[in-house]
C-alpha cells in the first residue's frame, strides 16, 4: 500500500479556516491528507503542540495564519513568524527533517491558496516519507 | 515503634544531591534520628546484597538521584523499587534524565569512538577497544554494566511515587519535604512533584522586568549584565520562563541565567517547546533574514533549552 502522508493542519480561526472553508464550497479538489485543528489564532499555536503531534504520529505540521498584518489580534501571527524557525532550528538538531514544518498564509479569500499549500505540502511528505519516531528505547 | 527505613541511591549522577542532603548541615542529625539509613552508598557501607536480602517493600523513603544510563543503574532502579514503598525521583538526573540526558543528542557508537579513540587526550593502545562487558584476564572473568543506547529518566524504567527537581534539590525544600514526611500527615498523590513551587522561576527572580524587545542576544562571557535587571531583557538566555519556581531564583540572584534545572512548570509538557514560545514573543524582528541573524547568537538552542530535560521532553532523543 501507498504511504498516505498524515498531516495536521492548525489553522487560524479568522483567516485560514474560513480560507479552507471557502475552498471547499468553492469545490477546490484538494489531498485529504490535512487533519484540520481550528485556534484562535496562529499565535495561540504552541511549539509543543507541534512537537506533540510528531510524537502522536503526524508526518507533516502546517501552521496557516492571517498574512502579517491582517491579524485579527494585531499581532499574533508576528509571534508565529518568530517561533516557527526557532523551532525548525531544534527539529533539525533533533534530526526531524525541518520540511515536515511548514508555516503559510492563507487569507479567508484565499480558497485556491490553501489547496495549493495542502497539495504541494501533501506532495513533499510523501517524498520524504513516514516519520518514525524513536524515542522509547 | 520502629523508626522509618530510609535508603539513598545514586545512578548516573554527579554526586552532587549527595552534597545536598549533606548541606542539610546539622539537620542531617535530625534525620538520622528520625530515620534507620539502611542504604546510602556514598556515605555509608552497605552492599549490594544487603538490599537484596531485605524484605520487599520494607524500607519506607528511597531517595534515588541520577539518570538509568546502563544496565546497573536500570538494576539498582527496579532493586530499589521493590524494596521501596515510596521511591522517589531525586534531583534532575531522575526526574528528567538531567545533564547526562543530553548523550540522547549523539549515539553510543560516536561517544565510544571519541572517547576511546578519536579525542586529543587518548593515547589509542590495543587498536582502540571499546569497553567490554565480559573481559577474561588470568585471575578470572570481568564483568561490568553494559553501558545503554540511550539515557532514561527514573520513571522510564520504573513506576515513581514522588518527583524533587533541581541540580541538586535546595537543601530548604528537602528539609521541607523530610519535615512533611515526619509530621506524619498524608502523602500527597503520586505523581506529585515536591519541594518545588507551582509558578516559574521568573516568579520569585527579584531582578526588575521590563517589556521585553530583544535584538540580541549575549553569552554570558560578552556582556557584564546590570545586576538589578532581568537578564534575559538584558539578551541572555534565561530558562526562567520556562522553569518551575522553588529555587528562589538562585542563579538569576547571581548574575547567572537560569539553566532550567527545576524543570518544566505545571501543565508544560515540553520545557524546549516553551522556551521556543517564550523567545517567540519577546523577540523585537520579523524579516527573516534579520531573525536568522538573532537565532545565530543563540549558540545550541537545543542544549540551552533541554539542558536537564531531554529525556523526559516528549522527543526525548535526536532521531538518528
Amino acid at each position: 500500500m501507498s504511504f498516505e502522508p498524515k498531516i495536521i493542519g492548525f489553522l487560524c480561526n479568522w483567516c485560514s479556516y474560513s480560507g479552507a472553508d471557502l475552498a471547499g464550497v468553492s469545490r477546490i479538489k484538494s489531498a485529504p491528507n490535512v487533519r484540520i485543528i481550528r485556534t484562535m489564532c496562529s499565535g495561540r499555536v504552541d511549539p509543543t503542540f507541534i512537537i506533540k503531534s510528531f510524537q502522536l504520529g503526524a508526518d507533516g505540521v502546517v501552521v496557516m495564519g492571517c498574512h502579517l498584518g491582517d491579524c485579527h489580534y494585531q499581532e499574533g501571527n508576528y509571534k508565529t513568524i518568530r517561533r516557527i524557525p526557532l523551532l525548525k532550528r531544534l527539529l533539525k538538531e533533533f534530526g526531524i527533517d525541518t520540511r515536515r514544518l511548514r508555516l503559510e498564509w492563507v487569507s479567508a479569500s484565499e480558497g485556491d491558496r490553501f489547496a495549493k499549500v495542502v497539495n504541494e505540502m501533501t506532495e513533499e511528505i510523501r517524498q520524504i516519507g513516514p516519520l518514525q519516531l524513536k524515542n522509547d528505547k | 515503634m520502629a523508626k522509618p527505613k530510609l535508603a539513598l541511591y545514586w545512578a548516573a549522577s554527579c554526586g552532587g544531591c549527595e552534597i545536598a542532603v549533606l548541606d542539610l548541615h546539622e539537620k542531617i542529625l535530625d534525620v538520622a534520628n528520625a530515620f534507620d539509613i539502611v542504604f546510602w552508598p556514598v556515605a555509608m557501607d552497605f552492599k549490594y546484597a544487603d538490599v537484596r536480602a531485605m524484605e520487599d517493600k520494607s524500607i519506607d523513603i528511597c531517595l534515588f538521584n541520577g539518570a538509568i544510563r546502563n544496565s546497573e543503574n536500570e538494576e539498582l532502579a527496579h532493586l530499589m523499587r521493590a524494596k521501596s514503598k515510596v521511591l522517589v525521583a531525586f534531583g534532575s538526573c531522575a526526574y528528567e534524565g538531567g545533564i547526562p540526558g543530553l548523550a540522547n543528542l549523539t549515539t553510543k557508537e560516536e561517544i565510544f569512538k571519541w572517547v576511546y579513540r578519536d579525542s586529543p587526550s587518548t593515547i589509542v593502545t590495543n587498536g582502540g577497544v571499546y569497553p567490554q562487558t565480559h573481559t577474561k584476564m588470568p585471575e578470572g572473568e570481568i564483568e561490568i554494566p553494559e553501558m545503554y543506547e540511550v539515557v532514561k529518566s527514573l520513571d522510564q524504567v520504573v513506576a515513581v511515587e514522588y518527583y524533587i527537581p533541581g541540580c541538586p534539590p535546595q537543601p530548604k525544600q528537602i528539609w521541607s519535604v523530610i519535615e512533611y514526611i515526619l509530621s506524619g500527615q498524608p502523602l500527597p498523590p503520586a505523581g506529585s512533584i515536591l519541594g518545588a513551587g507551582d509558578k516559574t522561576c521568573c516568579d520569585e527572580c527579584p531582578l526588575e522586568k521590563k517589556e521585553k524587545k530583544l535584538k540580541n542576544f549575549y553569552r554570558p562571557y560578552e556582556i557584564i549584565p546590570d545586576p538589578n535587571l532581568c537578564l534575559l531583557d538584558q539578551g541572555i538566555v534565561c530558562m526562567g520562563p520556562a522553569t518551575r519556581s522553588g529555587c528562589e531564583a538562585l542563579c538569576p540572584k547571581a548574575n547567572m541565567a537560569c539553566r532550567g534545572c527545576y524543570g518544566p512548570p505545571p501543565n508544560c509538557l515540553d520545557q524546549g517547546a516553551k522556551m521556543v514560545s517564550a523567545l517567540g514573543s519577546v523577540i523585537d524582528a520579523h524579516e527573516p533574514e534579520e531573525l536568522d541573524k538573532i537565532f545565530d547568537q543563540i549558540v545550541d538552542p537545543i542544549g540551552t533549552f533541554y539542558t536537564f530535560s531531554l529525556p523526559h521532553s516528549i522527543l526525548r532523543r535526536k532521531q538518528q
